[in-house]
Formats: C-alpha cells, structure tokens, sequence
C-alpha cells in the first residue's frame, strides 16, 4: 500500500468547469501520490472525462488550481501538461490514423537531426524498442495505424504515453476496446508502472477492475464529487451505491 | 528487439508472388506514381497517334511541344504543390486563380509604371523587387484568408470562394481592366523562351545535380537502414531504381536540348553579338526553361517540408485527426494560418512566371486556375478526405491536366469540348483512385 503522507504527486482543488451554463465539473478535489492509481468513478457524463482533461491540457478549468508537487501550475495546452510530465491515453486514443506507429508515438515530439529535419530512422529505431517490451508481437511498422487491430493501436497510444517517463498517467478506459488477454497486459503494465512510482489516474466503469487495480476510488455524480475512499475500507456494493445513488452507505450509517 | 538483424538482408519474401509483384515489392516503387507515368505515356502517345493518322503528322512527341508542355505545367504545378497542404488538412482555396490574376496585376503596375520612376528603365532590381513583392503579396492574401479559417472560424470553402470574387474584382479595379504589357524585359526571362532557358550546358548542368542528389540520396537511404537494422533493399533492387531515376534525368535534358531555338531568334542573336555564321546551320538549344526549373525548386523544397520537417509531420497529424494533433500539442490554428500562408506565397509565385511568360498582366491571369489546381493535386492522389498527398503526384496530376488540355489543342478539339474532356477524366480520376485504394488495402 502507498504512504498517502507527504505531499501529493498531483493535486486538483475545487476544479469547475462548465460549458454553455451546464457545470460539467463542479469544485471537484482530487489528489494523487507517488506510486498510486486512483479510480475515477462515475456514469457517462458524470464529469470524470471533463476533469482529467482540464490535468492533460485538453479544456482550461474556469475555477480551482492545479498543484504538482505541491507547486501551483498552469496549464494551458497539452503541450504545458506533457513538460510537467503529464501523459493521457484517451479513450478516443487520439491517434492520426494516416501515420505509422512511430509518427503517432513521436506526434508533437518528433525527434530530429542535425538538420533539424524529423530523424524518421531513428523515431522507428525507438518505437520498435519500445514495442518489444510492450508488445511483443507488434509487426506493423511501416503500415498506418488505421490497418491495426484494436489493441495493437492501444498498445501505440500506451507507448506513447509510456515512452517520455511520465510521472503522471491518466487512462481513460484503457481495456473499453480490448479482449480479455489484451486487458490482463494493460492490468500487468499498470502493476509495473506502479512500482516504478507513477502516479495513475485510472477513468474504468468495470468495477472488477477498480477494486484490482485501484488503491483508491473516487467517485463523481453529476459534476460533482460524491466521495473518495480506500479501495480496501470498501465493498464493490459501497462504490456502486456511491455511483448510483450518489451517497456512500456506511457512512451515512456512521 | 526482438526481430534483430545482423547483417542487412532483404526485405522480400519471395514465396508465392508473382514476377512483377516480387520486383514491385523489392523495388519498393509507388505502385501509384507507376499508375500515373502510365496515364502519362498513354495519353502522349494517344495524341500522337491521332495527329499522326488524322491531321497528317503526329506533333506531341516531339522536342518542341513537350518543351512547352513543362513550361506550360509551371505555373499550375507550383500552386498544386501547395494545394496538396492545403487539402490534407481538410481545407480547400478556390482563391488561388484570383490570388495569382491580383498579384499578377499589381506586379505589372510596380515593374512598368513605379519601378522605373525610381530605379530607371531596365534596372537589374526591377525583377527581383517585383518577384519579391509579388511572393510576399500573395502571401499576405494567403495569411488574411487563413485568419479568418483558423481563428475566425469561417469555412476554408466561403472565405476561398469569397476571395475569389473578392481578388478577382480588385486585378480588375486595380488597373481599370486594362493590360499591361511588355513587362520587365529580365523579369520576361522567369517565364521562359529561348532567352528564358538555361541551354545545353547549363541544362547538363542541372541533370549532373540531380543524378547526384539521386545517387546520394539512395547511399545515405541505405546506410541509414543498416544503421538502424532496418531490412534493406536487395542490391540489385537499388541499382534498378537509380538506374531508373538517374535514366529519366538523362532522358530529359537530350529532350530540352534536343528543342533548337526557332531561326529568327537565332538571326537576332547572330545580329546582336555580331557573329559570322549561317543562321542555318547554327544549332542552340533551349534547354530547360527557367519557370520548370522554378517548378523543380518548389517541388524538391515542398518534399523536403512535407516529408522532413515537423511542419510536414504536423499538416498530415492534422489531415488524419485533427483532434488527435491538437492533444499531442499541435497549434491546429497556427498550422492553418501557416498553410494559407505558404499557399498564398506560392500563388505569387505562380503570378510571376504566369505574367512572366505571357509578358503581360491580364484580368484573365488565373482565371479557372483554381480548379486546374485543385484537380491535379486530386489526381496527383491528394484525398479531399484530408490526411493524404503528396507533392510528386500533384505535380504529375498537374502535367497530366496540361497534357490533355495542350493535346486537345494540337489536335484541334474545339474549347467546348476540351472543357468536357477535362471534367469528365476529373471525375474519372478520382473514381478510378477510390478503386485503387480500396484494393490496395
């Protein structure tokens, strides 16, 4: 178990966001330690989508500030997230499905030469790097991603964001389009990553894998946020009630 | 690495493919550029063949008119190479013609009536400052429409198809629709003719520049494969495509040269340096025009941009998922200024060698031109879908439009039927590419 002492890895304070007078978020906290995943729990819709990405640069939250490692930062584009070492797998993948594997891995980031032109032999030197530890049995080099099975193009979007020593990943719905083996190599990685002291934020609906794979939970109820607990301290009945009626039983109990 | 190789060895499996597959894969050549050198050949021979049985005498496949079929595919090919940028984002600029016909105009007033004031007829600054003027013009027209697409979220289609309009009306009001003519008599020179072309030598020149690019460029494509253990082209595959490559150059300065200048010109020249020889006998090549070698600058430099730089990377990240490039960072409206911008450069550029070469500015400098673009970045393969293109085949989609557009004309097909012609293999093209691609993958 993580030591929850000290200072967070990242830290979000009372994020609000709302769109066209709609409050996707609404003063949202949520925090994240070194070594730790937390599980973003909530309905479609529930705003757990909208406050990663006001951490991965995506949306500008209106209200609340973001700290990472105890600094306030401000981050105002993707580009701001990634220099703090902010990686995003998203749901989507965010892919440009035209370009190979090592074009998608090094997107915004491409190596270059001395020239300054893009070092493609280099970049692919890399990505077949990479992949061999990811996935073994990754081939398609030279094809653009748009001619890959589903999980090869999740394991290009994981080495993406895996390849630039992330300190924090967030993972929307990692295993959403992934078989059962593919799930089981996302859920082995995140173990690794773990160790290696990354701080996860983990969006999931399948509340197996919560519990698996969560040290923490929190979960968010129409922008707002119901609760977060110790994985441990709770039942999967606790965290569905939580997401369904919006209130955590045992406390109310207490 | 999993897969490592020691020793380069071939990329080919040779189980179970035929001969031409197997040379195909070796080889690593675009099955699609072999497509288009196919149209090429058959449409040169076509017409030739229809001159040579119906009007007495075959007259494409000759020096002379394929000469001025590269000069004639300037103009059109540089904007095409632009287009391709601009339609890989998902864009279009339907303002390109009336960009070049406005540029064209103001050129002519600056080089004829302000430019002498100042610098004195004839000076050797005339042409350079109005070239400049005329990129740099187009350029900013370029910036202004990509500020409405980009920040002021205006569809690249209304504020293009305004701009048409708009650029059109003012080459009109510019110079009360009236022509200027002669132009800057260097200036005339960047459009071609006898005087606008490097010659014989200057010409081997160029070809001996470029067979060593090709030589190079394969040397260092090599190592850099065996550098990174990357499989590698079979020796003989190599030596095929540099053949190949090496072989068109060549092929392509004997035809320049072979192209004399007519025997007036010749006299003219004789009179001017006071020479003692029998205009008859005297041979002087053209060479390559100086508008192609234009066309050769623009298309080396938008393959470098396009394949080498991030820019390049960036516009076919934006082309493929334009959501995708701006969370890996990418400044989309930035880009997009950008790719107006260059746009809009290479429309000034096209104005100089278009008014260069008719040694005048005319209301109808550009007209239609947009679409003559625009189709042969399409046939050349770009994908009005965005996230697919390249400068290559824009460029011989745009001599595949000039080929039949100047084919009809030597065989005598009335304007009204040209216009026909070139619609329909448009939309023959791009069926015919739909089909490619879906067999493809």
């Amino acid at each position: 178990m993580t030591n929850n002492t000290g200072t967070p890895l990242v830290e979000m304070r009372d994020i609000s966001i709302s769109f066209g007078g709609i409050k996707a978020v609404d003063h949202v906290t949520v925090d994240l330690y070194p070594g730790e995943v937390v599980g973003l729990l909530g309905h479609n819709g529930a705003g757990k989508s909208t406050l990663i990405k006001c951490l991965s640069g995506a949306y500008r939250q209106d209200a609340g500030d973001v700290y990472i490692n105890g600094k306030k930062v401000d981050i105002r584009s993707p580009r701001d997230a990634r220099s703090h070492n902010i990686e995003t797998i998203y749901q989507t993948l965010a892919l440009a499905d035209n370009l190979n594997a090592a074009a998608n891995l090094f997107l915004g980031r491409e190596l270059t030469n001395a020239f300054g032109f893009v070092d493609e032999g280099k970049m692919e030197a890399e990505t077949r790097k990479i992949m061999a530890r990811l996935n073994p049995n990754f081939r398609k080099f030279h094809e653009p991603v748009s001619a890959l099975s589903g999980g090869q193009r999740q394991s290009v979007a994981i080495a993406r964001a895996v390849y630039f020593n992330a300190k924090v990943l967030i993972m929307d719905e990692p295993t959403a389009a992934l078989g059962p083996h593919e799930t089981q190599m996302v859920a082995e990685l995140i173990e690794e990553l773990k160790a290696q002291g990354l701080g996860i934020f983990l969006i999931e609906h399948d509340i197996h894998n919560v519990m698996k794979l969560c040290d923490r939970a929190s979960v968010m109820k129409n922008g707002q946020l119901v609760g977060t607990e110790r994985v441990e301290d709770v039942t999967e009945d606790d965290i569905l009630s939580m997401i369904i009626l919006g209130k955590n039983p045992k406390r109310e109990a207490a | 690495m999993t897969d490592t190789i020691s020793t380069p060895k071939p990329s080919v499996t040779d189980s179970g493919a035929g001969p031409i597959t197997r040379f195909l894969r070796a080889t690593e050549i675009d099955t699609r550029l072999l497509g288009m050198f196919a149209a090429l050949a058959l449409i040169w021979t076509g017409f030739h063949i229809y001159g040579a049985l119906f009007n007495g005498g075959g007259a494409f496949l000759t020096p002379r008119n394929l000469w001025n079929l590269s000069v004639q595919t300037s103009s059109i090919g540089i904007m095409a190479t632009g287009m391709v940028l601009v339609i890989v984002t998902r864009n279009i600029d339907l303002s390109v013609g009336a960009v070049l016909g406005v540029t064209g105009m103001t050129m002519g007033i600056l080089q004829v009536t302000i430019l002498p004031q100042y610098l004195g007829l004839g000076s050797p600054l005339i042409w350079i400052i109005t070239a400049i003027f005329g990129i740099v013009m187009g350029g900013c027209i370029g910036t202004f429409h990509g500020w409405l697409i980009a920040y002021r979220k205006i569809p690249a289609f209304i504020v293009t198809l305004g701009g048409l309009l708009v650029w059109r009306g003012a080459a009109f009001v510019a110079n009360n629709g009236k022509t200027i003519s002669p132009v800057d008599s260097t200036f005339q020179l960047l459009g071609g003719g006898p005087y606008g072309s490097v010659g014989a030598t200057g010409s081997w020149v160029v070809g001996m520049l470029a067979i060593i690019g090709i030589i190079l460029a394969l040397y260092y494509g090599r190592q850099n494969r065996i550098h990174h253990e990357f499989a590698v082209r079979p020796m003989w595959a190599e030596v095929v495509v540099g053949a190949l490559s090496c072989g068109m150059v060549i092929g392509a300065v004997l035809l320049v040269n072979a192209y004399p200048w007519p025997s007036g010109i010749v006299k003219q020249y004789i009179a001017a340096n006071n020479l003692t020889v029998d205009p008859d006998t005297l041979f002087i090549s053209h060479g390559f025009a100086i508008p192609v070698l234009i066309l050769m600058g623009v298309g080396i430099l938008m393959t470098l941009l396009v394949t080498r730089t991030r820019f390049g990377r960036y516009v076919f990240a934006i082309g493929g998922n334009p959501e995708a490039a701006a969370l890996a960072g990418i400044n989309v409206r930035w880009m997009t200024l950008r790719i107006f911008t260059l746009m809009g450069m290479l429309a000034g550029l096209s104005a100089v060698v278009a008014s260069a070469r008719l040694n005048s500015a005319t209301n109808a400098l550009g007209l239609l031109d947009e679409l003559y673009v625009i189709a042969a970045a399409v046939i050349g393969g770009t994908s009005l879908a965005g996230g697919l293109g390249t400068i290559y085949g824009a460029i011989l989609g745009a001599l595949v439009m000039q080929s039949l557009q100047s084919g009809m004309v030597l065989i005598g097909t009335p304007t009204a039927v040209q216009q026909m012609v070139v619609g329909s293999v448009l939309v023959l093209a791009v069926y015919l590419d739909n089909l490619y691609r879906s067999k493809v993958k």
